[in-house]
């Protein structure tokens, strides 16, 4: 459901159904509507064969990285007597991105049952879920379904009478974006600053608390009940162009479209429908200028990209940006991108960690020419100190937050620079007081 | 036992290194530094700094290699154009808010961030513009402050004091460039090893209240030295300023204290500068000292040993080196000797991340060789023996009040071998003046029988000369016949002659790092 | 566990009164009851500090001693973790806390105007400061994970959606 719209004909509700339906989010409900039915599956098929099935689906990881998810819980160790844990990633905290927040708010019965499923899989026993602070209503209504859960045997000592443990534990978050990264939310769970871990260790092998765990996005876990209900190649087979990218994608499209709100497509969907037919387009007498696909920290593209480009992750790679979080910004014509940009710019400066000197030094200078360029006092110089500097950010630090600085800001210049141009040649006027 | 040993290539310098070996310190067997910051090999590794990032082959990312271990072929680039750029990189972040502080810190001169800087740094500022972050400087304790726009968060205090001092009175504040060090107000950095941060620290962030705008760094000479502090024996470094000792600080030695020293040690060196001291070689005649050449007290003393017989008790300061104390009991072999030496008792702080090392309660450096040598700890029994003794040799000691008072009417003859000159010294029927540890060569044997030389730091002051000498030239006999020692390691080789603890030794095998005495000929 | 924050009074928690236990009675056995879902006390950091600032509005130097006394940490440790989170307070704020989010993608969707709107009716007139009246502090924050429903505001523990300039004064109105 392009919630909150009505289901537009041209998505493919999955995780999306029942996005409105208050009855939804209780245990009954849930489980008239089919709910809990996976995780029964899994219980009878035991871990092997769930990991196998998930692997055959072709589900990847929704929160950004869009890493196999099957391969991801088969890097768990077997048999090591260790407690393994399963954390679940619902910080969402990447700009242009709510769609784990619905999932929590609509379907928290099938969040809980795809985290037992997750956690089943890779042989954990306890789950975390990981809210981010601000989700408070998100939080409030997990924690009336996890205490039903538990009510009604989907959670606890004998799951369905399995004889397995299950347990979820709700962590809340204190406002910080860098914790969406998984190390750096293993730390904050441990109760320490959310920094970054370096790898190796990986998380299979000591992650939380030192043990092996997994981390997965909201979404992610969410799929999995319904690909062991219907079947891997059911999953395989929602899948529109590349063959690597199956299944559903929940888009958080806003920005300057008509209808902003999320919508579920098939891999491949083409970004035109999507803008075009569903979100209805622009608004009246304005016209596409840009477009941030997957949440802000990937490569702008023009419209003429963005047009012409396929979601899914390949299709966006092929068009010089990713599909991220799918978290979709979209630009019309009014949009200064200069100020964009440094908006961006001032977010990742806020985050990050402090860790590393690139990240900590590198998204506070960026913004500040950012600024001088808005305040009119940008030179041509500063277009090679923008670039150098987003090249000293890259691929040079613990995480990517500082990648992530660079990539607006060098597609940015690649593809807008005229607009920097009118700032410094004076012929607009400057958008911010003084530096 | 055979360890698995790895080849890898440097910078075109191949070396076989234990598996497990990071490239940072692989790259040391190859002879070449990789700059950095936050690693340091007595902490553990978060590789934040990211200076230390190199080119590895058929590697898809600059790799940091701190925390990168060998891999058998690998072929590692320090200096390549790649990692050259990246290390310029993190240097121009590290400048844009550091302030110009150079003129006014006390880092100048011994500063990574100036040496690295001046060695592949940019040469112009790109942020000209722009207003530098600003943090009050703050007071974090008994010695140390923390000039938090020096700052570059490498976090080595903060590791420090986590895990090495395993008191964690440190933290990281806030967040993005808005970070500092900080500390909870209820708490101070008065662990007794926190002096440390300040060696750690890469830059003039965290610096020494008492060492504070005192002396530049290139004026700084230097000597390699064992901390009289205690029986721990910790490696330091006198430095000196115009024959002034201005700071010690410690010398790294993985098997006695790896890179520390405590706040104790450290600080406690004012006693190496001071001025009154014995001048001049005092003979006692008529009521009063004379002052007279060496020739003439060494006679007098030599004369005094001769002419006299009976009981000796020799009281000495648990300071005095292995070569003094060694000759100076050889002086009355001839006598009934009782030899104390007096060790002072203080509180026992352990610096609780590394195996044995702690500021020992015994506060002198030297109590385990002396026991070699025949000395004991019962000084009480031995200043009374001193009452009624033939002849009493004063080595050094500090006196308390009362027992300089007592000697000062003692039966027998007092020879004192002094650095300070005391009021009660005017009883004394000879005084000599010698050198303390910071003018001389010697050795001390520390609490685990490790053998370790110290150097010679400033000059000897006035007429003094170290102890080792007076008596090796009284035994030798006058004329220019006789064989006295005329350097340290001759004096050694005496003693490591006659005394089997330290059977055949010689100065030369205790090197930088000293050398544990073999079990086996160490005489109990 | 409960979000709502027990209402104090503007001026509660003071520095110069002296602290009064937070973890006592019901909320220390809350909080024990929580050690099982750990393997270390440690990691009940933040939900503990969660609950001193529901409890207190804010997390003073004496709560952070006395939760790091509880859970076996240092107080430097505790203060660095607590300044590294930026939703918990270190001083006290107004009655209702006002978070509005300008990020990209609300900026776009005329977020800056609404927090201008904020700004103006609750008379706090800059950012981060408490209006005269002690009612409110509004501050601007960062992605508030609800971008096709600009501009969302968080007050208190509210989350209220597609904030306008023209909706703020009837929002304010429900908040004394």
């Amino acid at each position: 459901m392009g919630y909150p719209h009505p289901s537009h004909p041209k998505e493919t509700p999955v995780l999306s159904k029942y996005f409105g339906d208050a009855e939804a989010r209780t245990f009954d409900g849930w489980v008239k509507r089919g709910g809990y039915e996976g995780l029964r599956k899994a219980l009878a098929m035991g871990p092997e064969a769930v990991i196998e099935e998930i692997k055959a689906s072709g589900l990847r990881g929704r929160g950004g990285a869009g890493f196999p998810t099957g391969m991801k819980w088969s890097f768990m160790p077997k048999g090591d007597g260790k407690p393994h844990y399963l954390v679940c990633n619902a910080d969402e905290s990447e700009p242009g991105t709510f769609k784990d927040r619905e999932i929590m708010r609509w379907t928290p019965h099938g969040l809980i049952e795809g985290c037992a499923v997750g956690a089943m899989a890779i042989g954990a026993e306890r789950c975390y879920i990981y809210i981010r602070g601000e989700f408070t209503e998100p939080w409030r209504i997990m924690s009336k379904a996890v205490e039903e859960a538990y009510a009604n045997g989907a959670l606890g000592a004998n799951v369905f009478g399995s004889g397995r443990r299950i347990d979820i534990t709700l962590h809340r978050g204190a406002g910080a974006y860098i914790c969406g990264e998984e190390t750096a939310m293993m730390n904050s769970i441990e109760g320490r600053r959310g920094n970054p871990r370096i790898k190796p260790p990986f998380p299979a092998q000591a992650g939380l608390f030192a043990m092996p765990t997994t981390i997965n996005n909201v979404e992610t876990l969410a799929a999995t009940p319904h690909i062991l209900v219907h079947g891997a190649a059911w999953y395989k087979g929602l899948c529109l162009s590349n063959p690597k990218s199956t299944g559903t994608k929940l888009v958080s499209v806003c920005g300057h479209v008509l209808r902003p709100g999320n919508y579920e497509i098939t891999m491949g969907t083409p970004m035109r429908e999507l803008l075009y037919d569903m979100c209805g387009g622009m608004r009246p007498g304005r016209t596409l200028k840009a477009v941030i696909p997957g949440g802000s920290s990937v490569p702008i593209m023009t419209a003429e990209e963005a047009e012409s480009a396929l979601m899914d992750y390949e299709g966006l790679v092929e068009k010089g940006s990713m599909l991220g979080s799918a978290g979709m910004i979209v630009m019309d014509d009014t949009t200064d991108m200069v100020y964009q940009i440094w908006r961006l710019a001032k977010f990742y400066a806020h985050e990050s960690c402090a860790q590393c000197t690139q990240c900590r030094e590198g998204t506070a200078w960026t913004t500040r020419v950012m600024e001088r360029i808005l305040a009119g006092k940008g030179k041509e110089a500063d277009f090679q100190l923008l670039l150098d500097l987003a090249d000293n950010m890259t691929g040079k630090t613990i995480c990517v937050l500082s990648d992530s600085c660079a990539a607006p800001v060098v597609s940015g210049i690649q593809k807008f620079r005229g607009e920097f141009e009118a700032y410094m040649s004076g012929a607009r006027q400057p958008s911010l007081a003084g530096v | 036992m055979a360890e698995e040993l790895v080849n890898v290539t440097i910078d075109g310098a191949v070396v076989s290194v234990p598996k497990g070996t990071t490239i940072i310190e692989a790259a040391k067997q190859a002879g070449v530094l990789v700059p950095h910051y936050c690693y340091h090999p007595s902490l553990p590794s978060p590789a934040v700094c990211r200076m230390c990032l190199v080119e590895v082959e058929k590697a898809p990312k600059l790799m940091p290699a701190c925390v990168t271990t060998v891999a058998e072929g690998q072929v590692v680039h320090v200096n390549s154009a790649t990692a050259k750029k990246a290390r310029q990189g993190v240097l121009e972040f590290l400048l844009i808010n550091h302030p110009l502080d150079c003129p006014i810190c006390d880092q100048s001169g011994e500063c990574e961030l100036q040496d690295y800087v001046f060695q592949e740094g940019r040469a112009g500022t790109r942020y000209a513009e722009y207003a530098k972050r600003y943090n009050p400087v703050e007071d974090f304790g008994p010695d140390v402050l923390y000039v938090a726009n020096r700052c570059i968060l490498c976090t080595r205090c903060v590791r420090f004091m986590d895990d090495v001092a395993q008191t964690p009175v440190l933290n990281v504040s806030e967040r993005g460039d808005r970070a500092y060090i900080g500390i909870s107000p209820e708490q101070t950095l008065d662990h007794p090893w926190s002096g440390n941060v300040v060696d750690l620290c890469p830059v003039g962030s965290l610096i020494s209240k008492d060492f504070l705008h005192k002396a530049r760094a290139w004026d700084l000479d230097k000597a390699p030295s064992v901390c009289p502090g205690c029986t721990q024996g910790c490696n330091i470094s006198i430095e000196t300023r115009d024959d002034v000792v201005v700071r010690l600080r410690p010398r790294p030695n993985m098997d006695v204290n790896r890179h520390f020293m405590c706040d104790y040690g450290r600080l406690d060196y004012r006693w190496l500068n001071r001025g009154d001291r014995i001048e001049a070689p005092l003979v006692r005649e008529q009521g009063r000292h004379a002052a007279v050449d060496w020739d003439v007290a060494l006679d007098r003393l030599g004369a005094m040993l001769r002419d006299t017989a009976g009981a000796a008790v020799i009281l000495a300061s648990g300071r005095a080196s292995v070569e003094s104390l060694g000759l100076v009991r050889r002086l009355v072999d001839r006598f009934d000797v009782t030899a104390a030496v007096k060790v002072p008792i203080g509180d026992e702080a352990p610096l609780a991340g590394i195996p044995d090392l702690a500021l020992r309660p015994e506060r002198v450096p030297n109590l385990h060789g002396a026991e070699l040598l025949g000395y004991t700890r019962n000084w009480e029994a031995a200043v009374r023996k001193a009452m009624a003794a033939s002849i009493v040799i004063i080595l050094d000691a500090d006196l308390s009040a009362e027992d300089a008072a007592a000697l000062a009417t003692a039966a027998g003859q007092v020879v004192v071998l002094g650095t300070v000159a005391d009021e009660w010294l005017r009883s004394a029927a000879l005084v000599l003046p010698i050198t303390n540890m910071a003018e001389e060569n010697g050795t001390y044997v520390n609490r685990d029988l490790r053998a370790q030389r110290y150097q010679q730091a400033k000059s000897q002051p006035g007429m003094a000369r170290p102890a080792w000498w007076v008596a090796g030239e009284v035994l030798a006999g006058p004329g220019p016949d006789g064989d006295a020692p005329s350097t340290a390691a001759e004096a050694f080789a005496l003693i490591a002659d006659r005394v089997p603890a330290f059977g055949g030794l010689a100065h030369g095998e205790l090197g930088f790092g000293g050398r544990t005495l073999r079990a086996a000929e160490v005489a109990r | 566990m409960s979000l709502k924050t027990e209402q104090v009074s503007a001026h509660a928690g003071h520095d110069d009164a002296p602290h009064e236990p937070v973890f006592s009675g019901e909320r220390l056995a809350r909080l024990e009851r929580m050690y099982a879902e750990y393997p270390t006390k440690q990691a009940l950091l933040l939900p503990a500090l969660w609950m001193i600032q529901e409890a207190r509005g804010w997390i003073s130097e004496a709560a952070i001693g006395e939760v790091a006394a509880v859970l076996g940490l240092t107080p430097a440790y505790v203060k660095g973790v607590v300044t590294f989170y930026t939703m918990y307070h270190t001083h006290p704020v107004g009655r209702h806390f006002i978070q509005v989010c300008t990020t990209s993608p609300c900026g776009l969707c005329g977020a800056e105007d609404t927090m201008r709107a904020l700004l103006q009716h609750t008379g706090c007139g800059e950012l981060g400061a408490t209006s005269p009246d002690g009612r409110f502090t509004v501050i601007e924050v960062e992605c508030l994970g609800a971008c096709g429903f600009a501009t969302p505001v968080l007050i208190d523990d509210d989350f209220i959606e597609s904030v306008t300039p023209e909706t703020v004064p009837a929002l304010l109105e429900g908040y004394r």
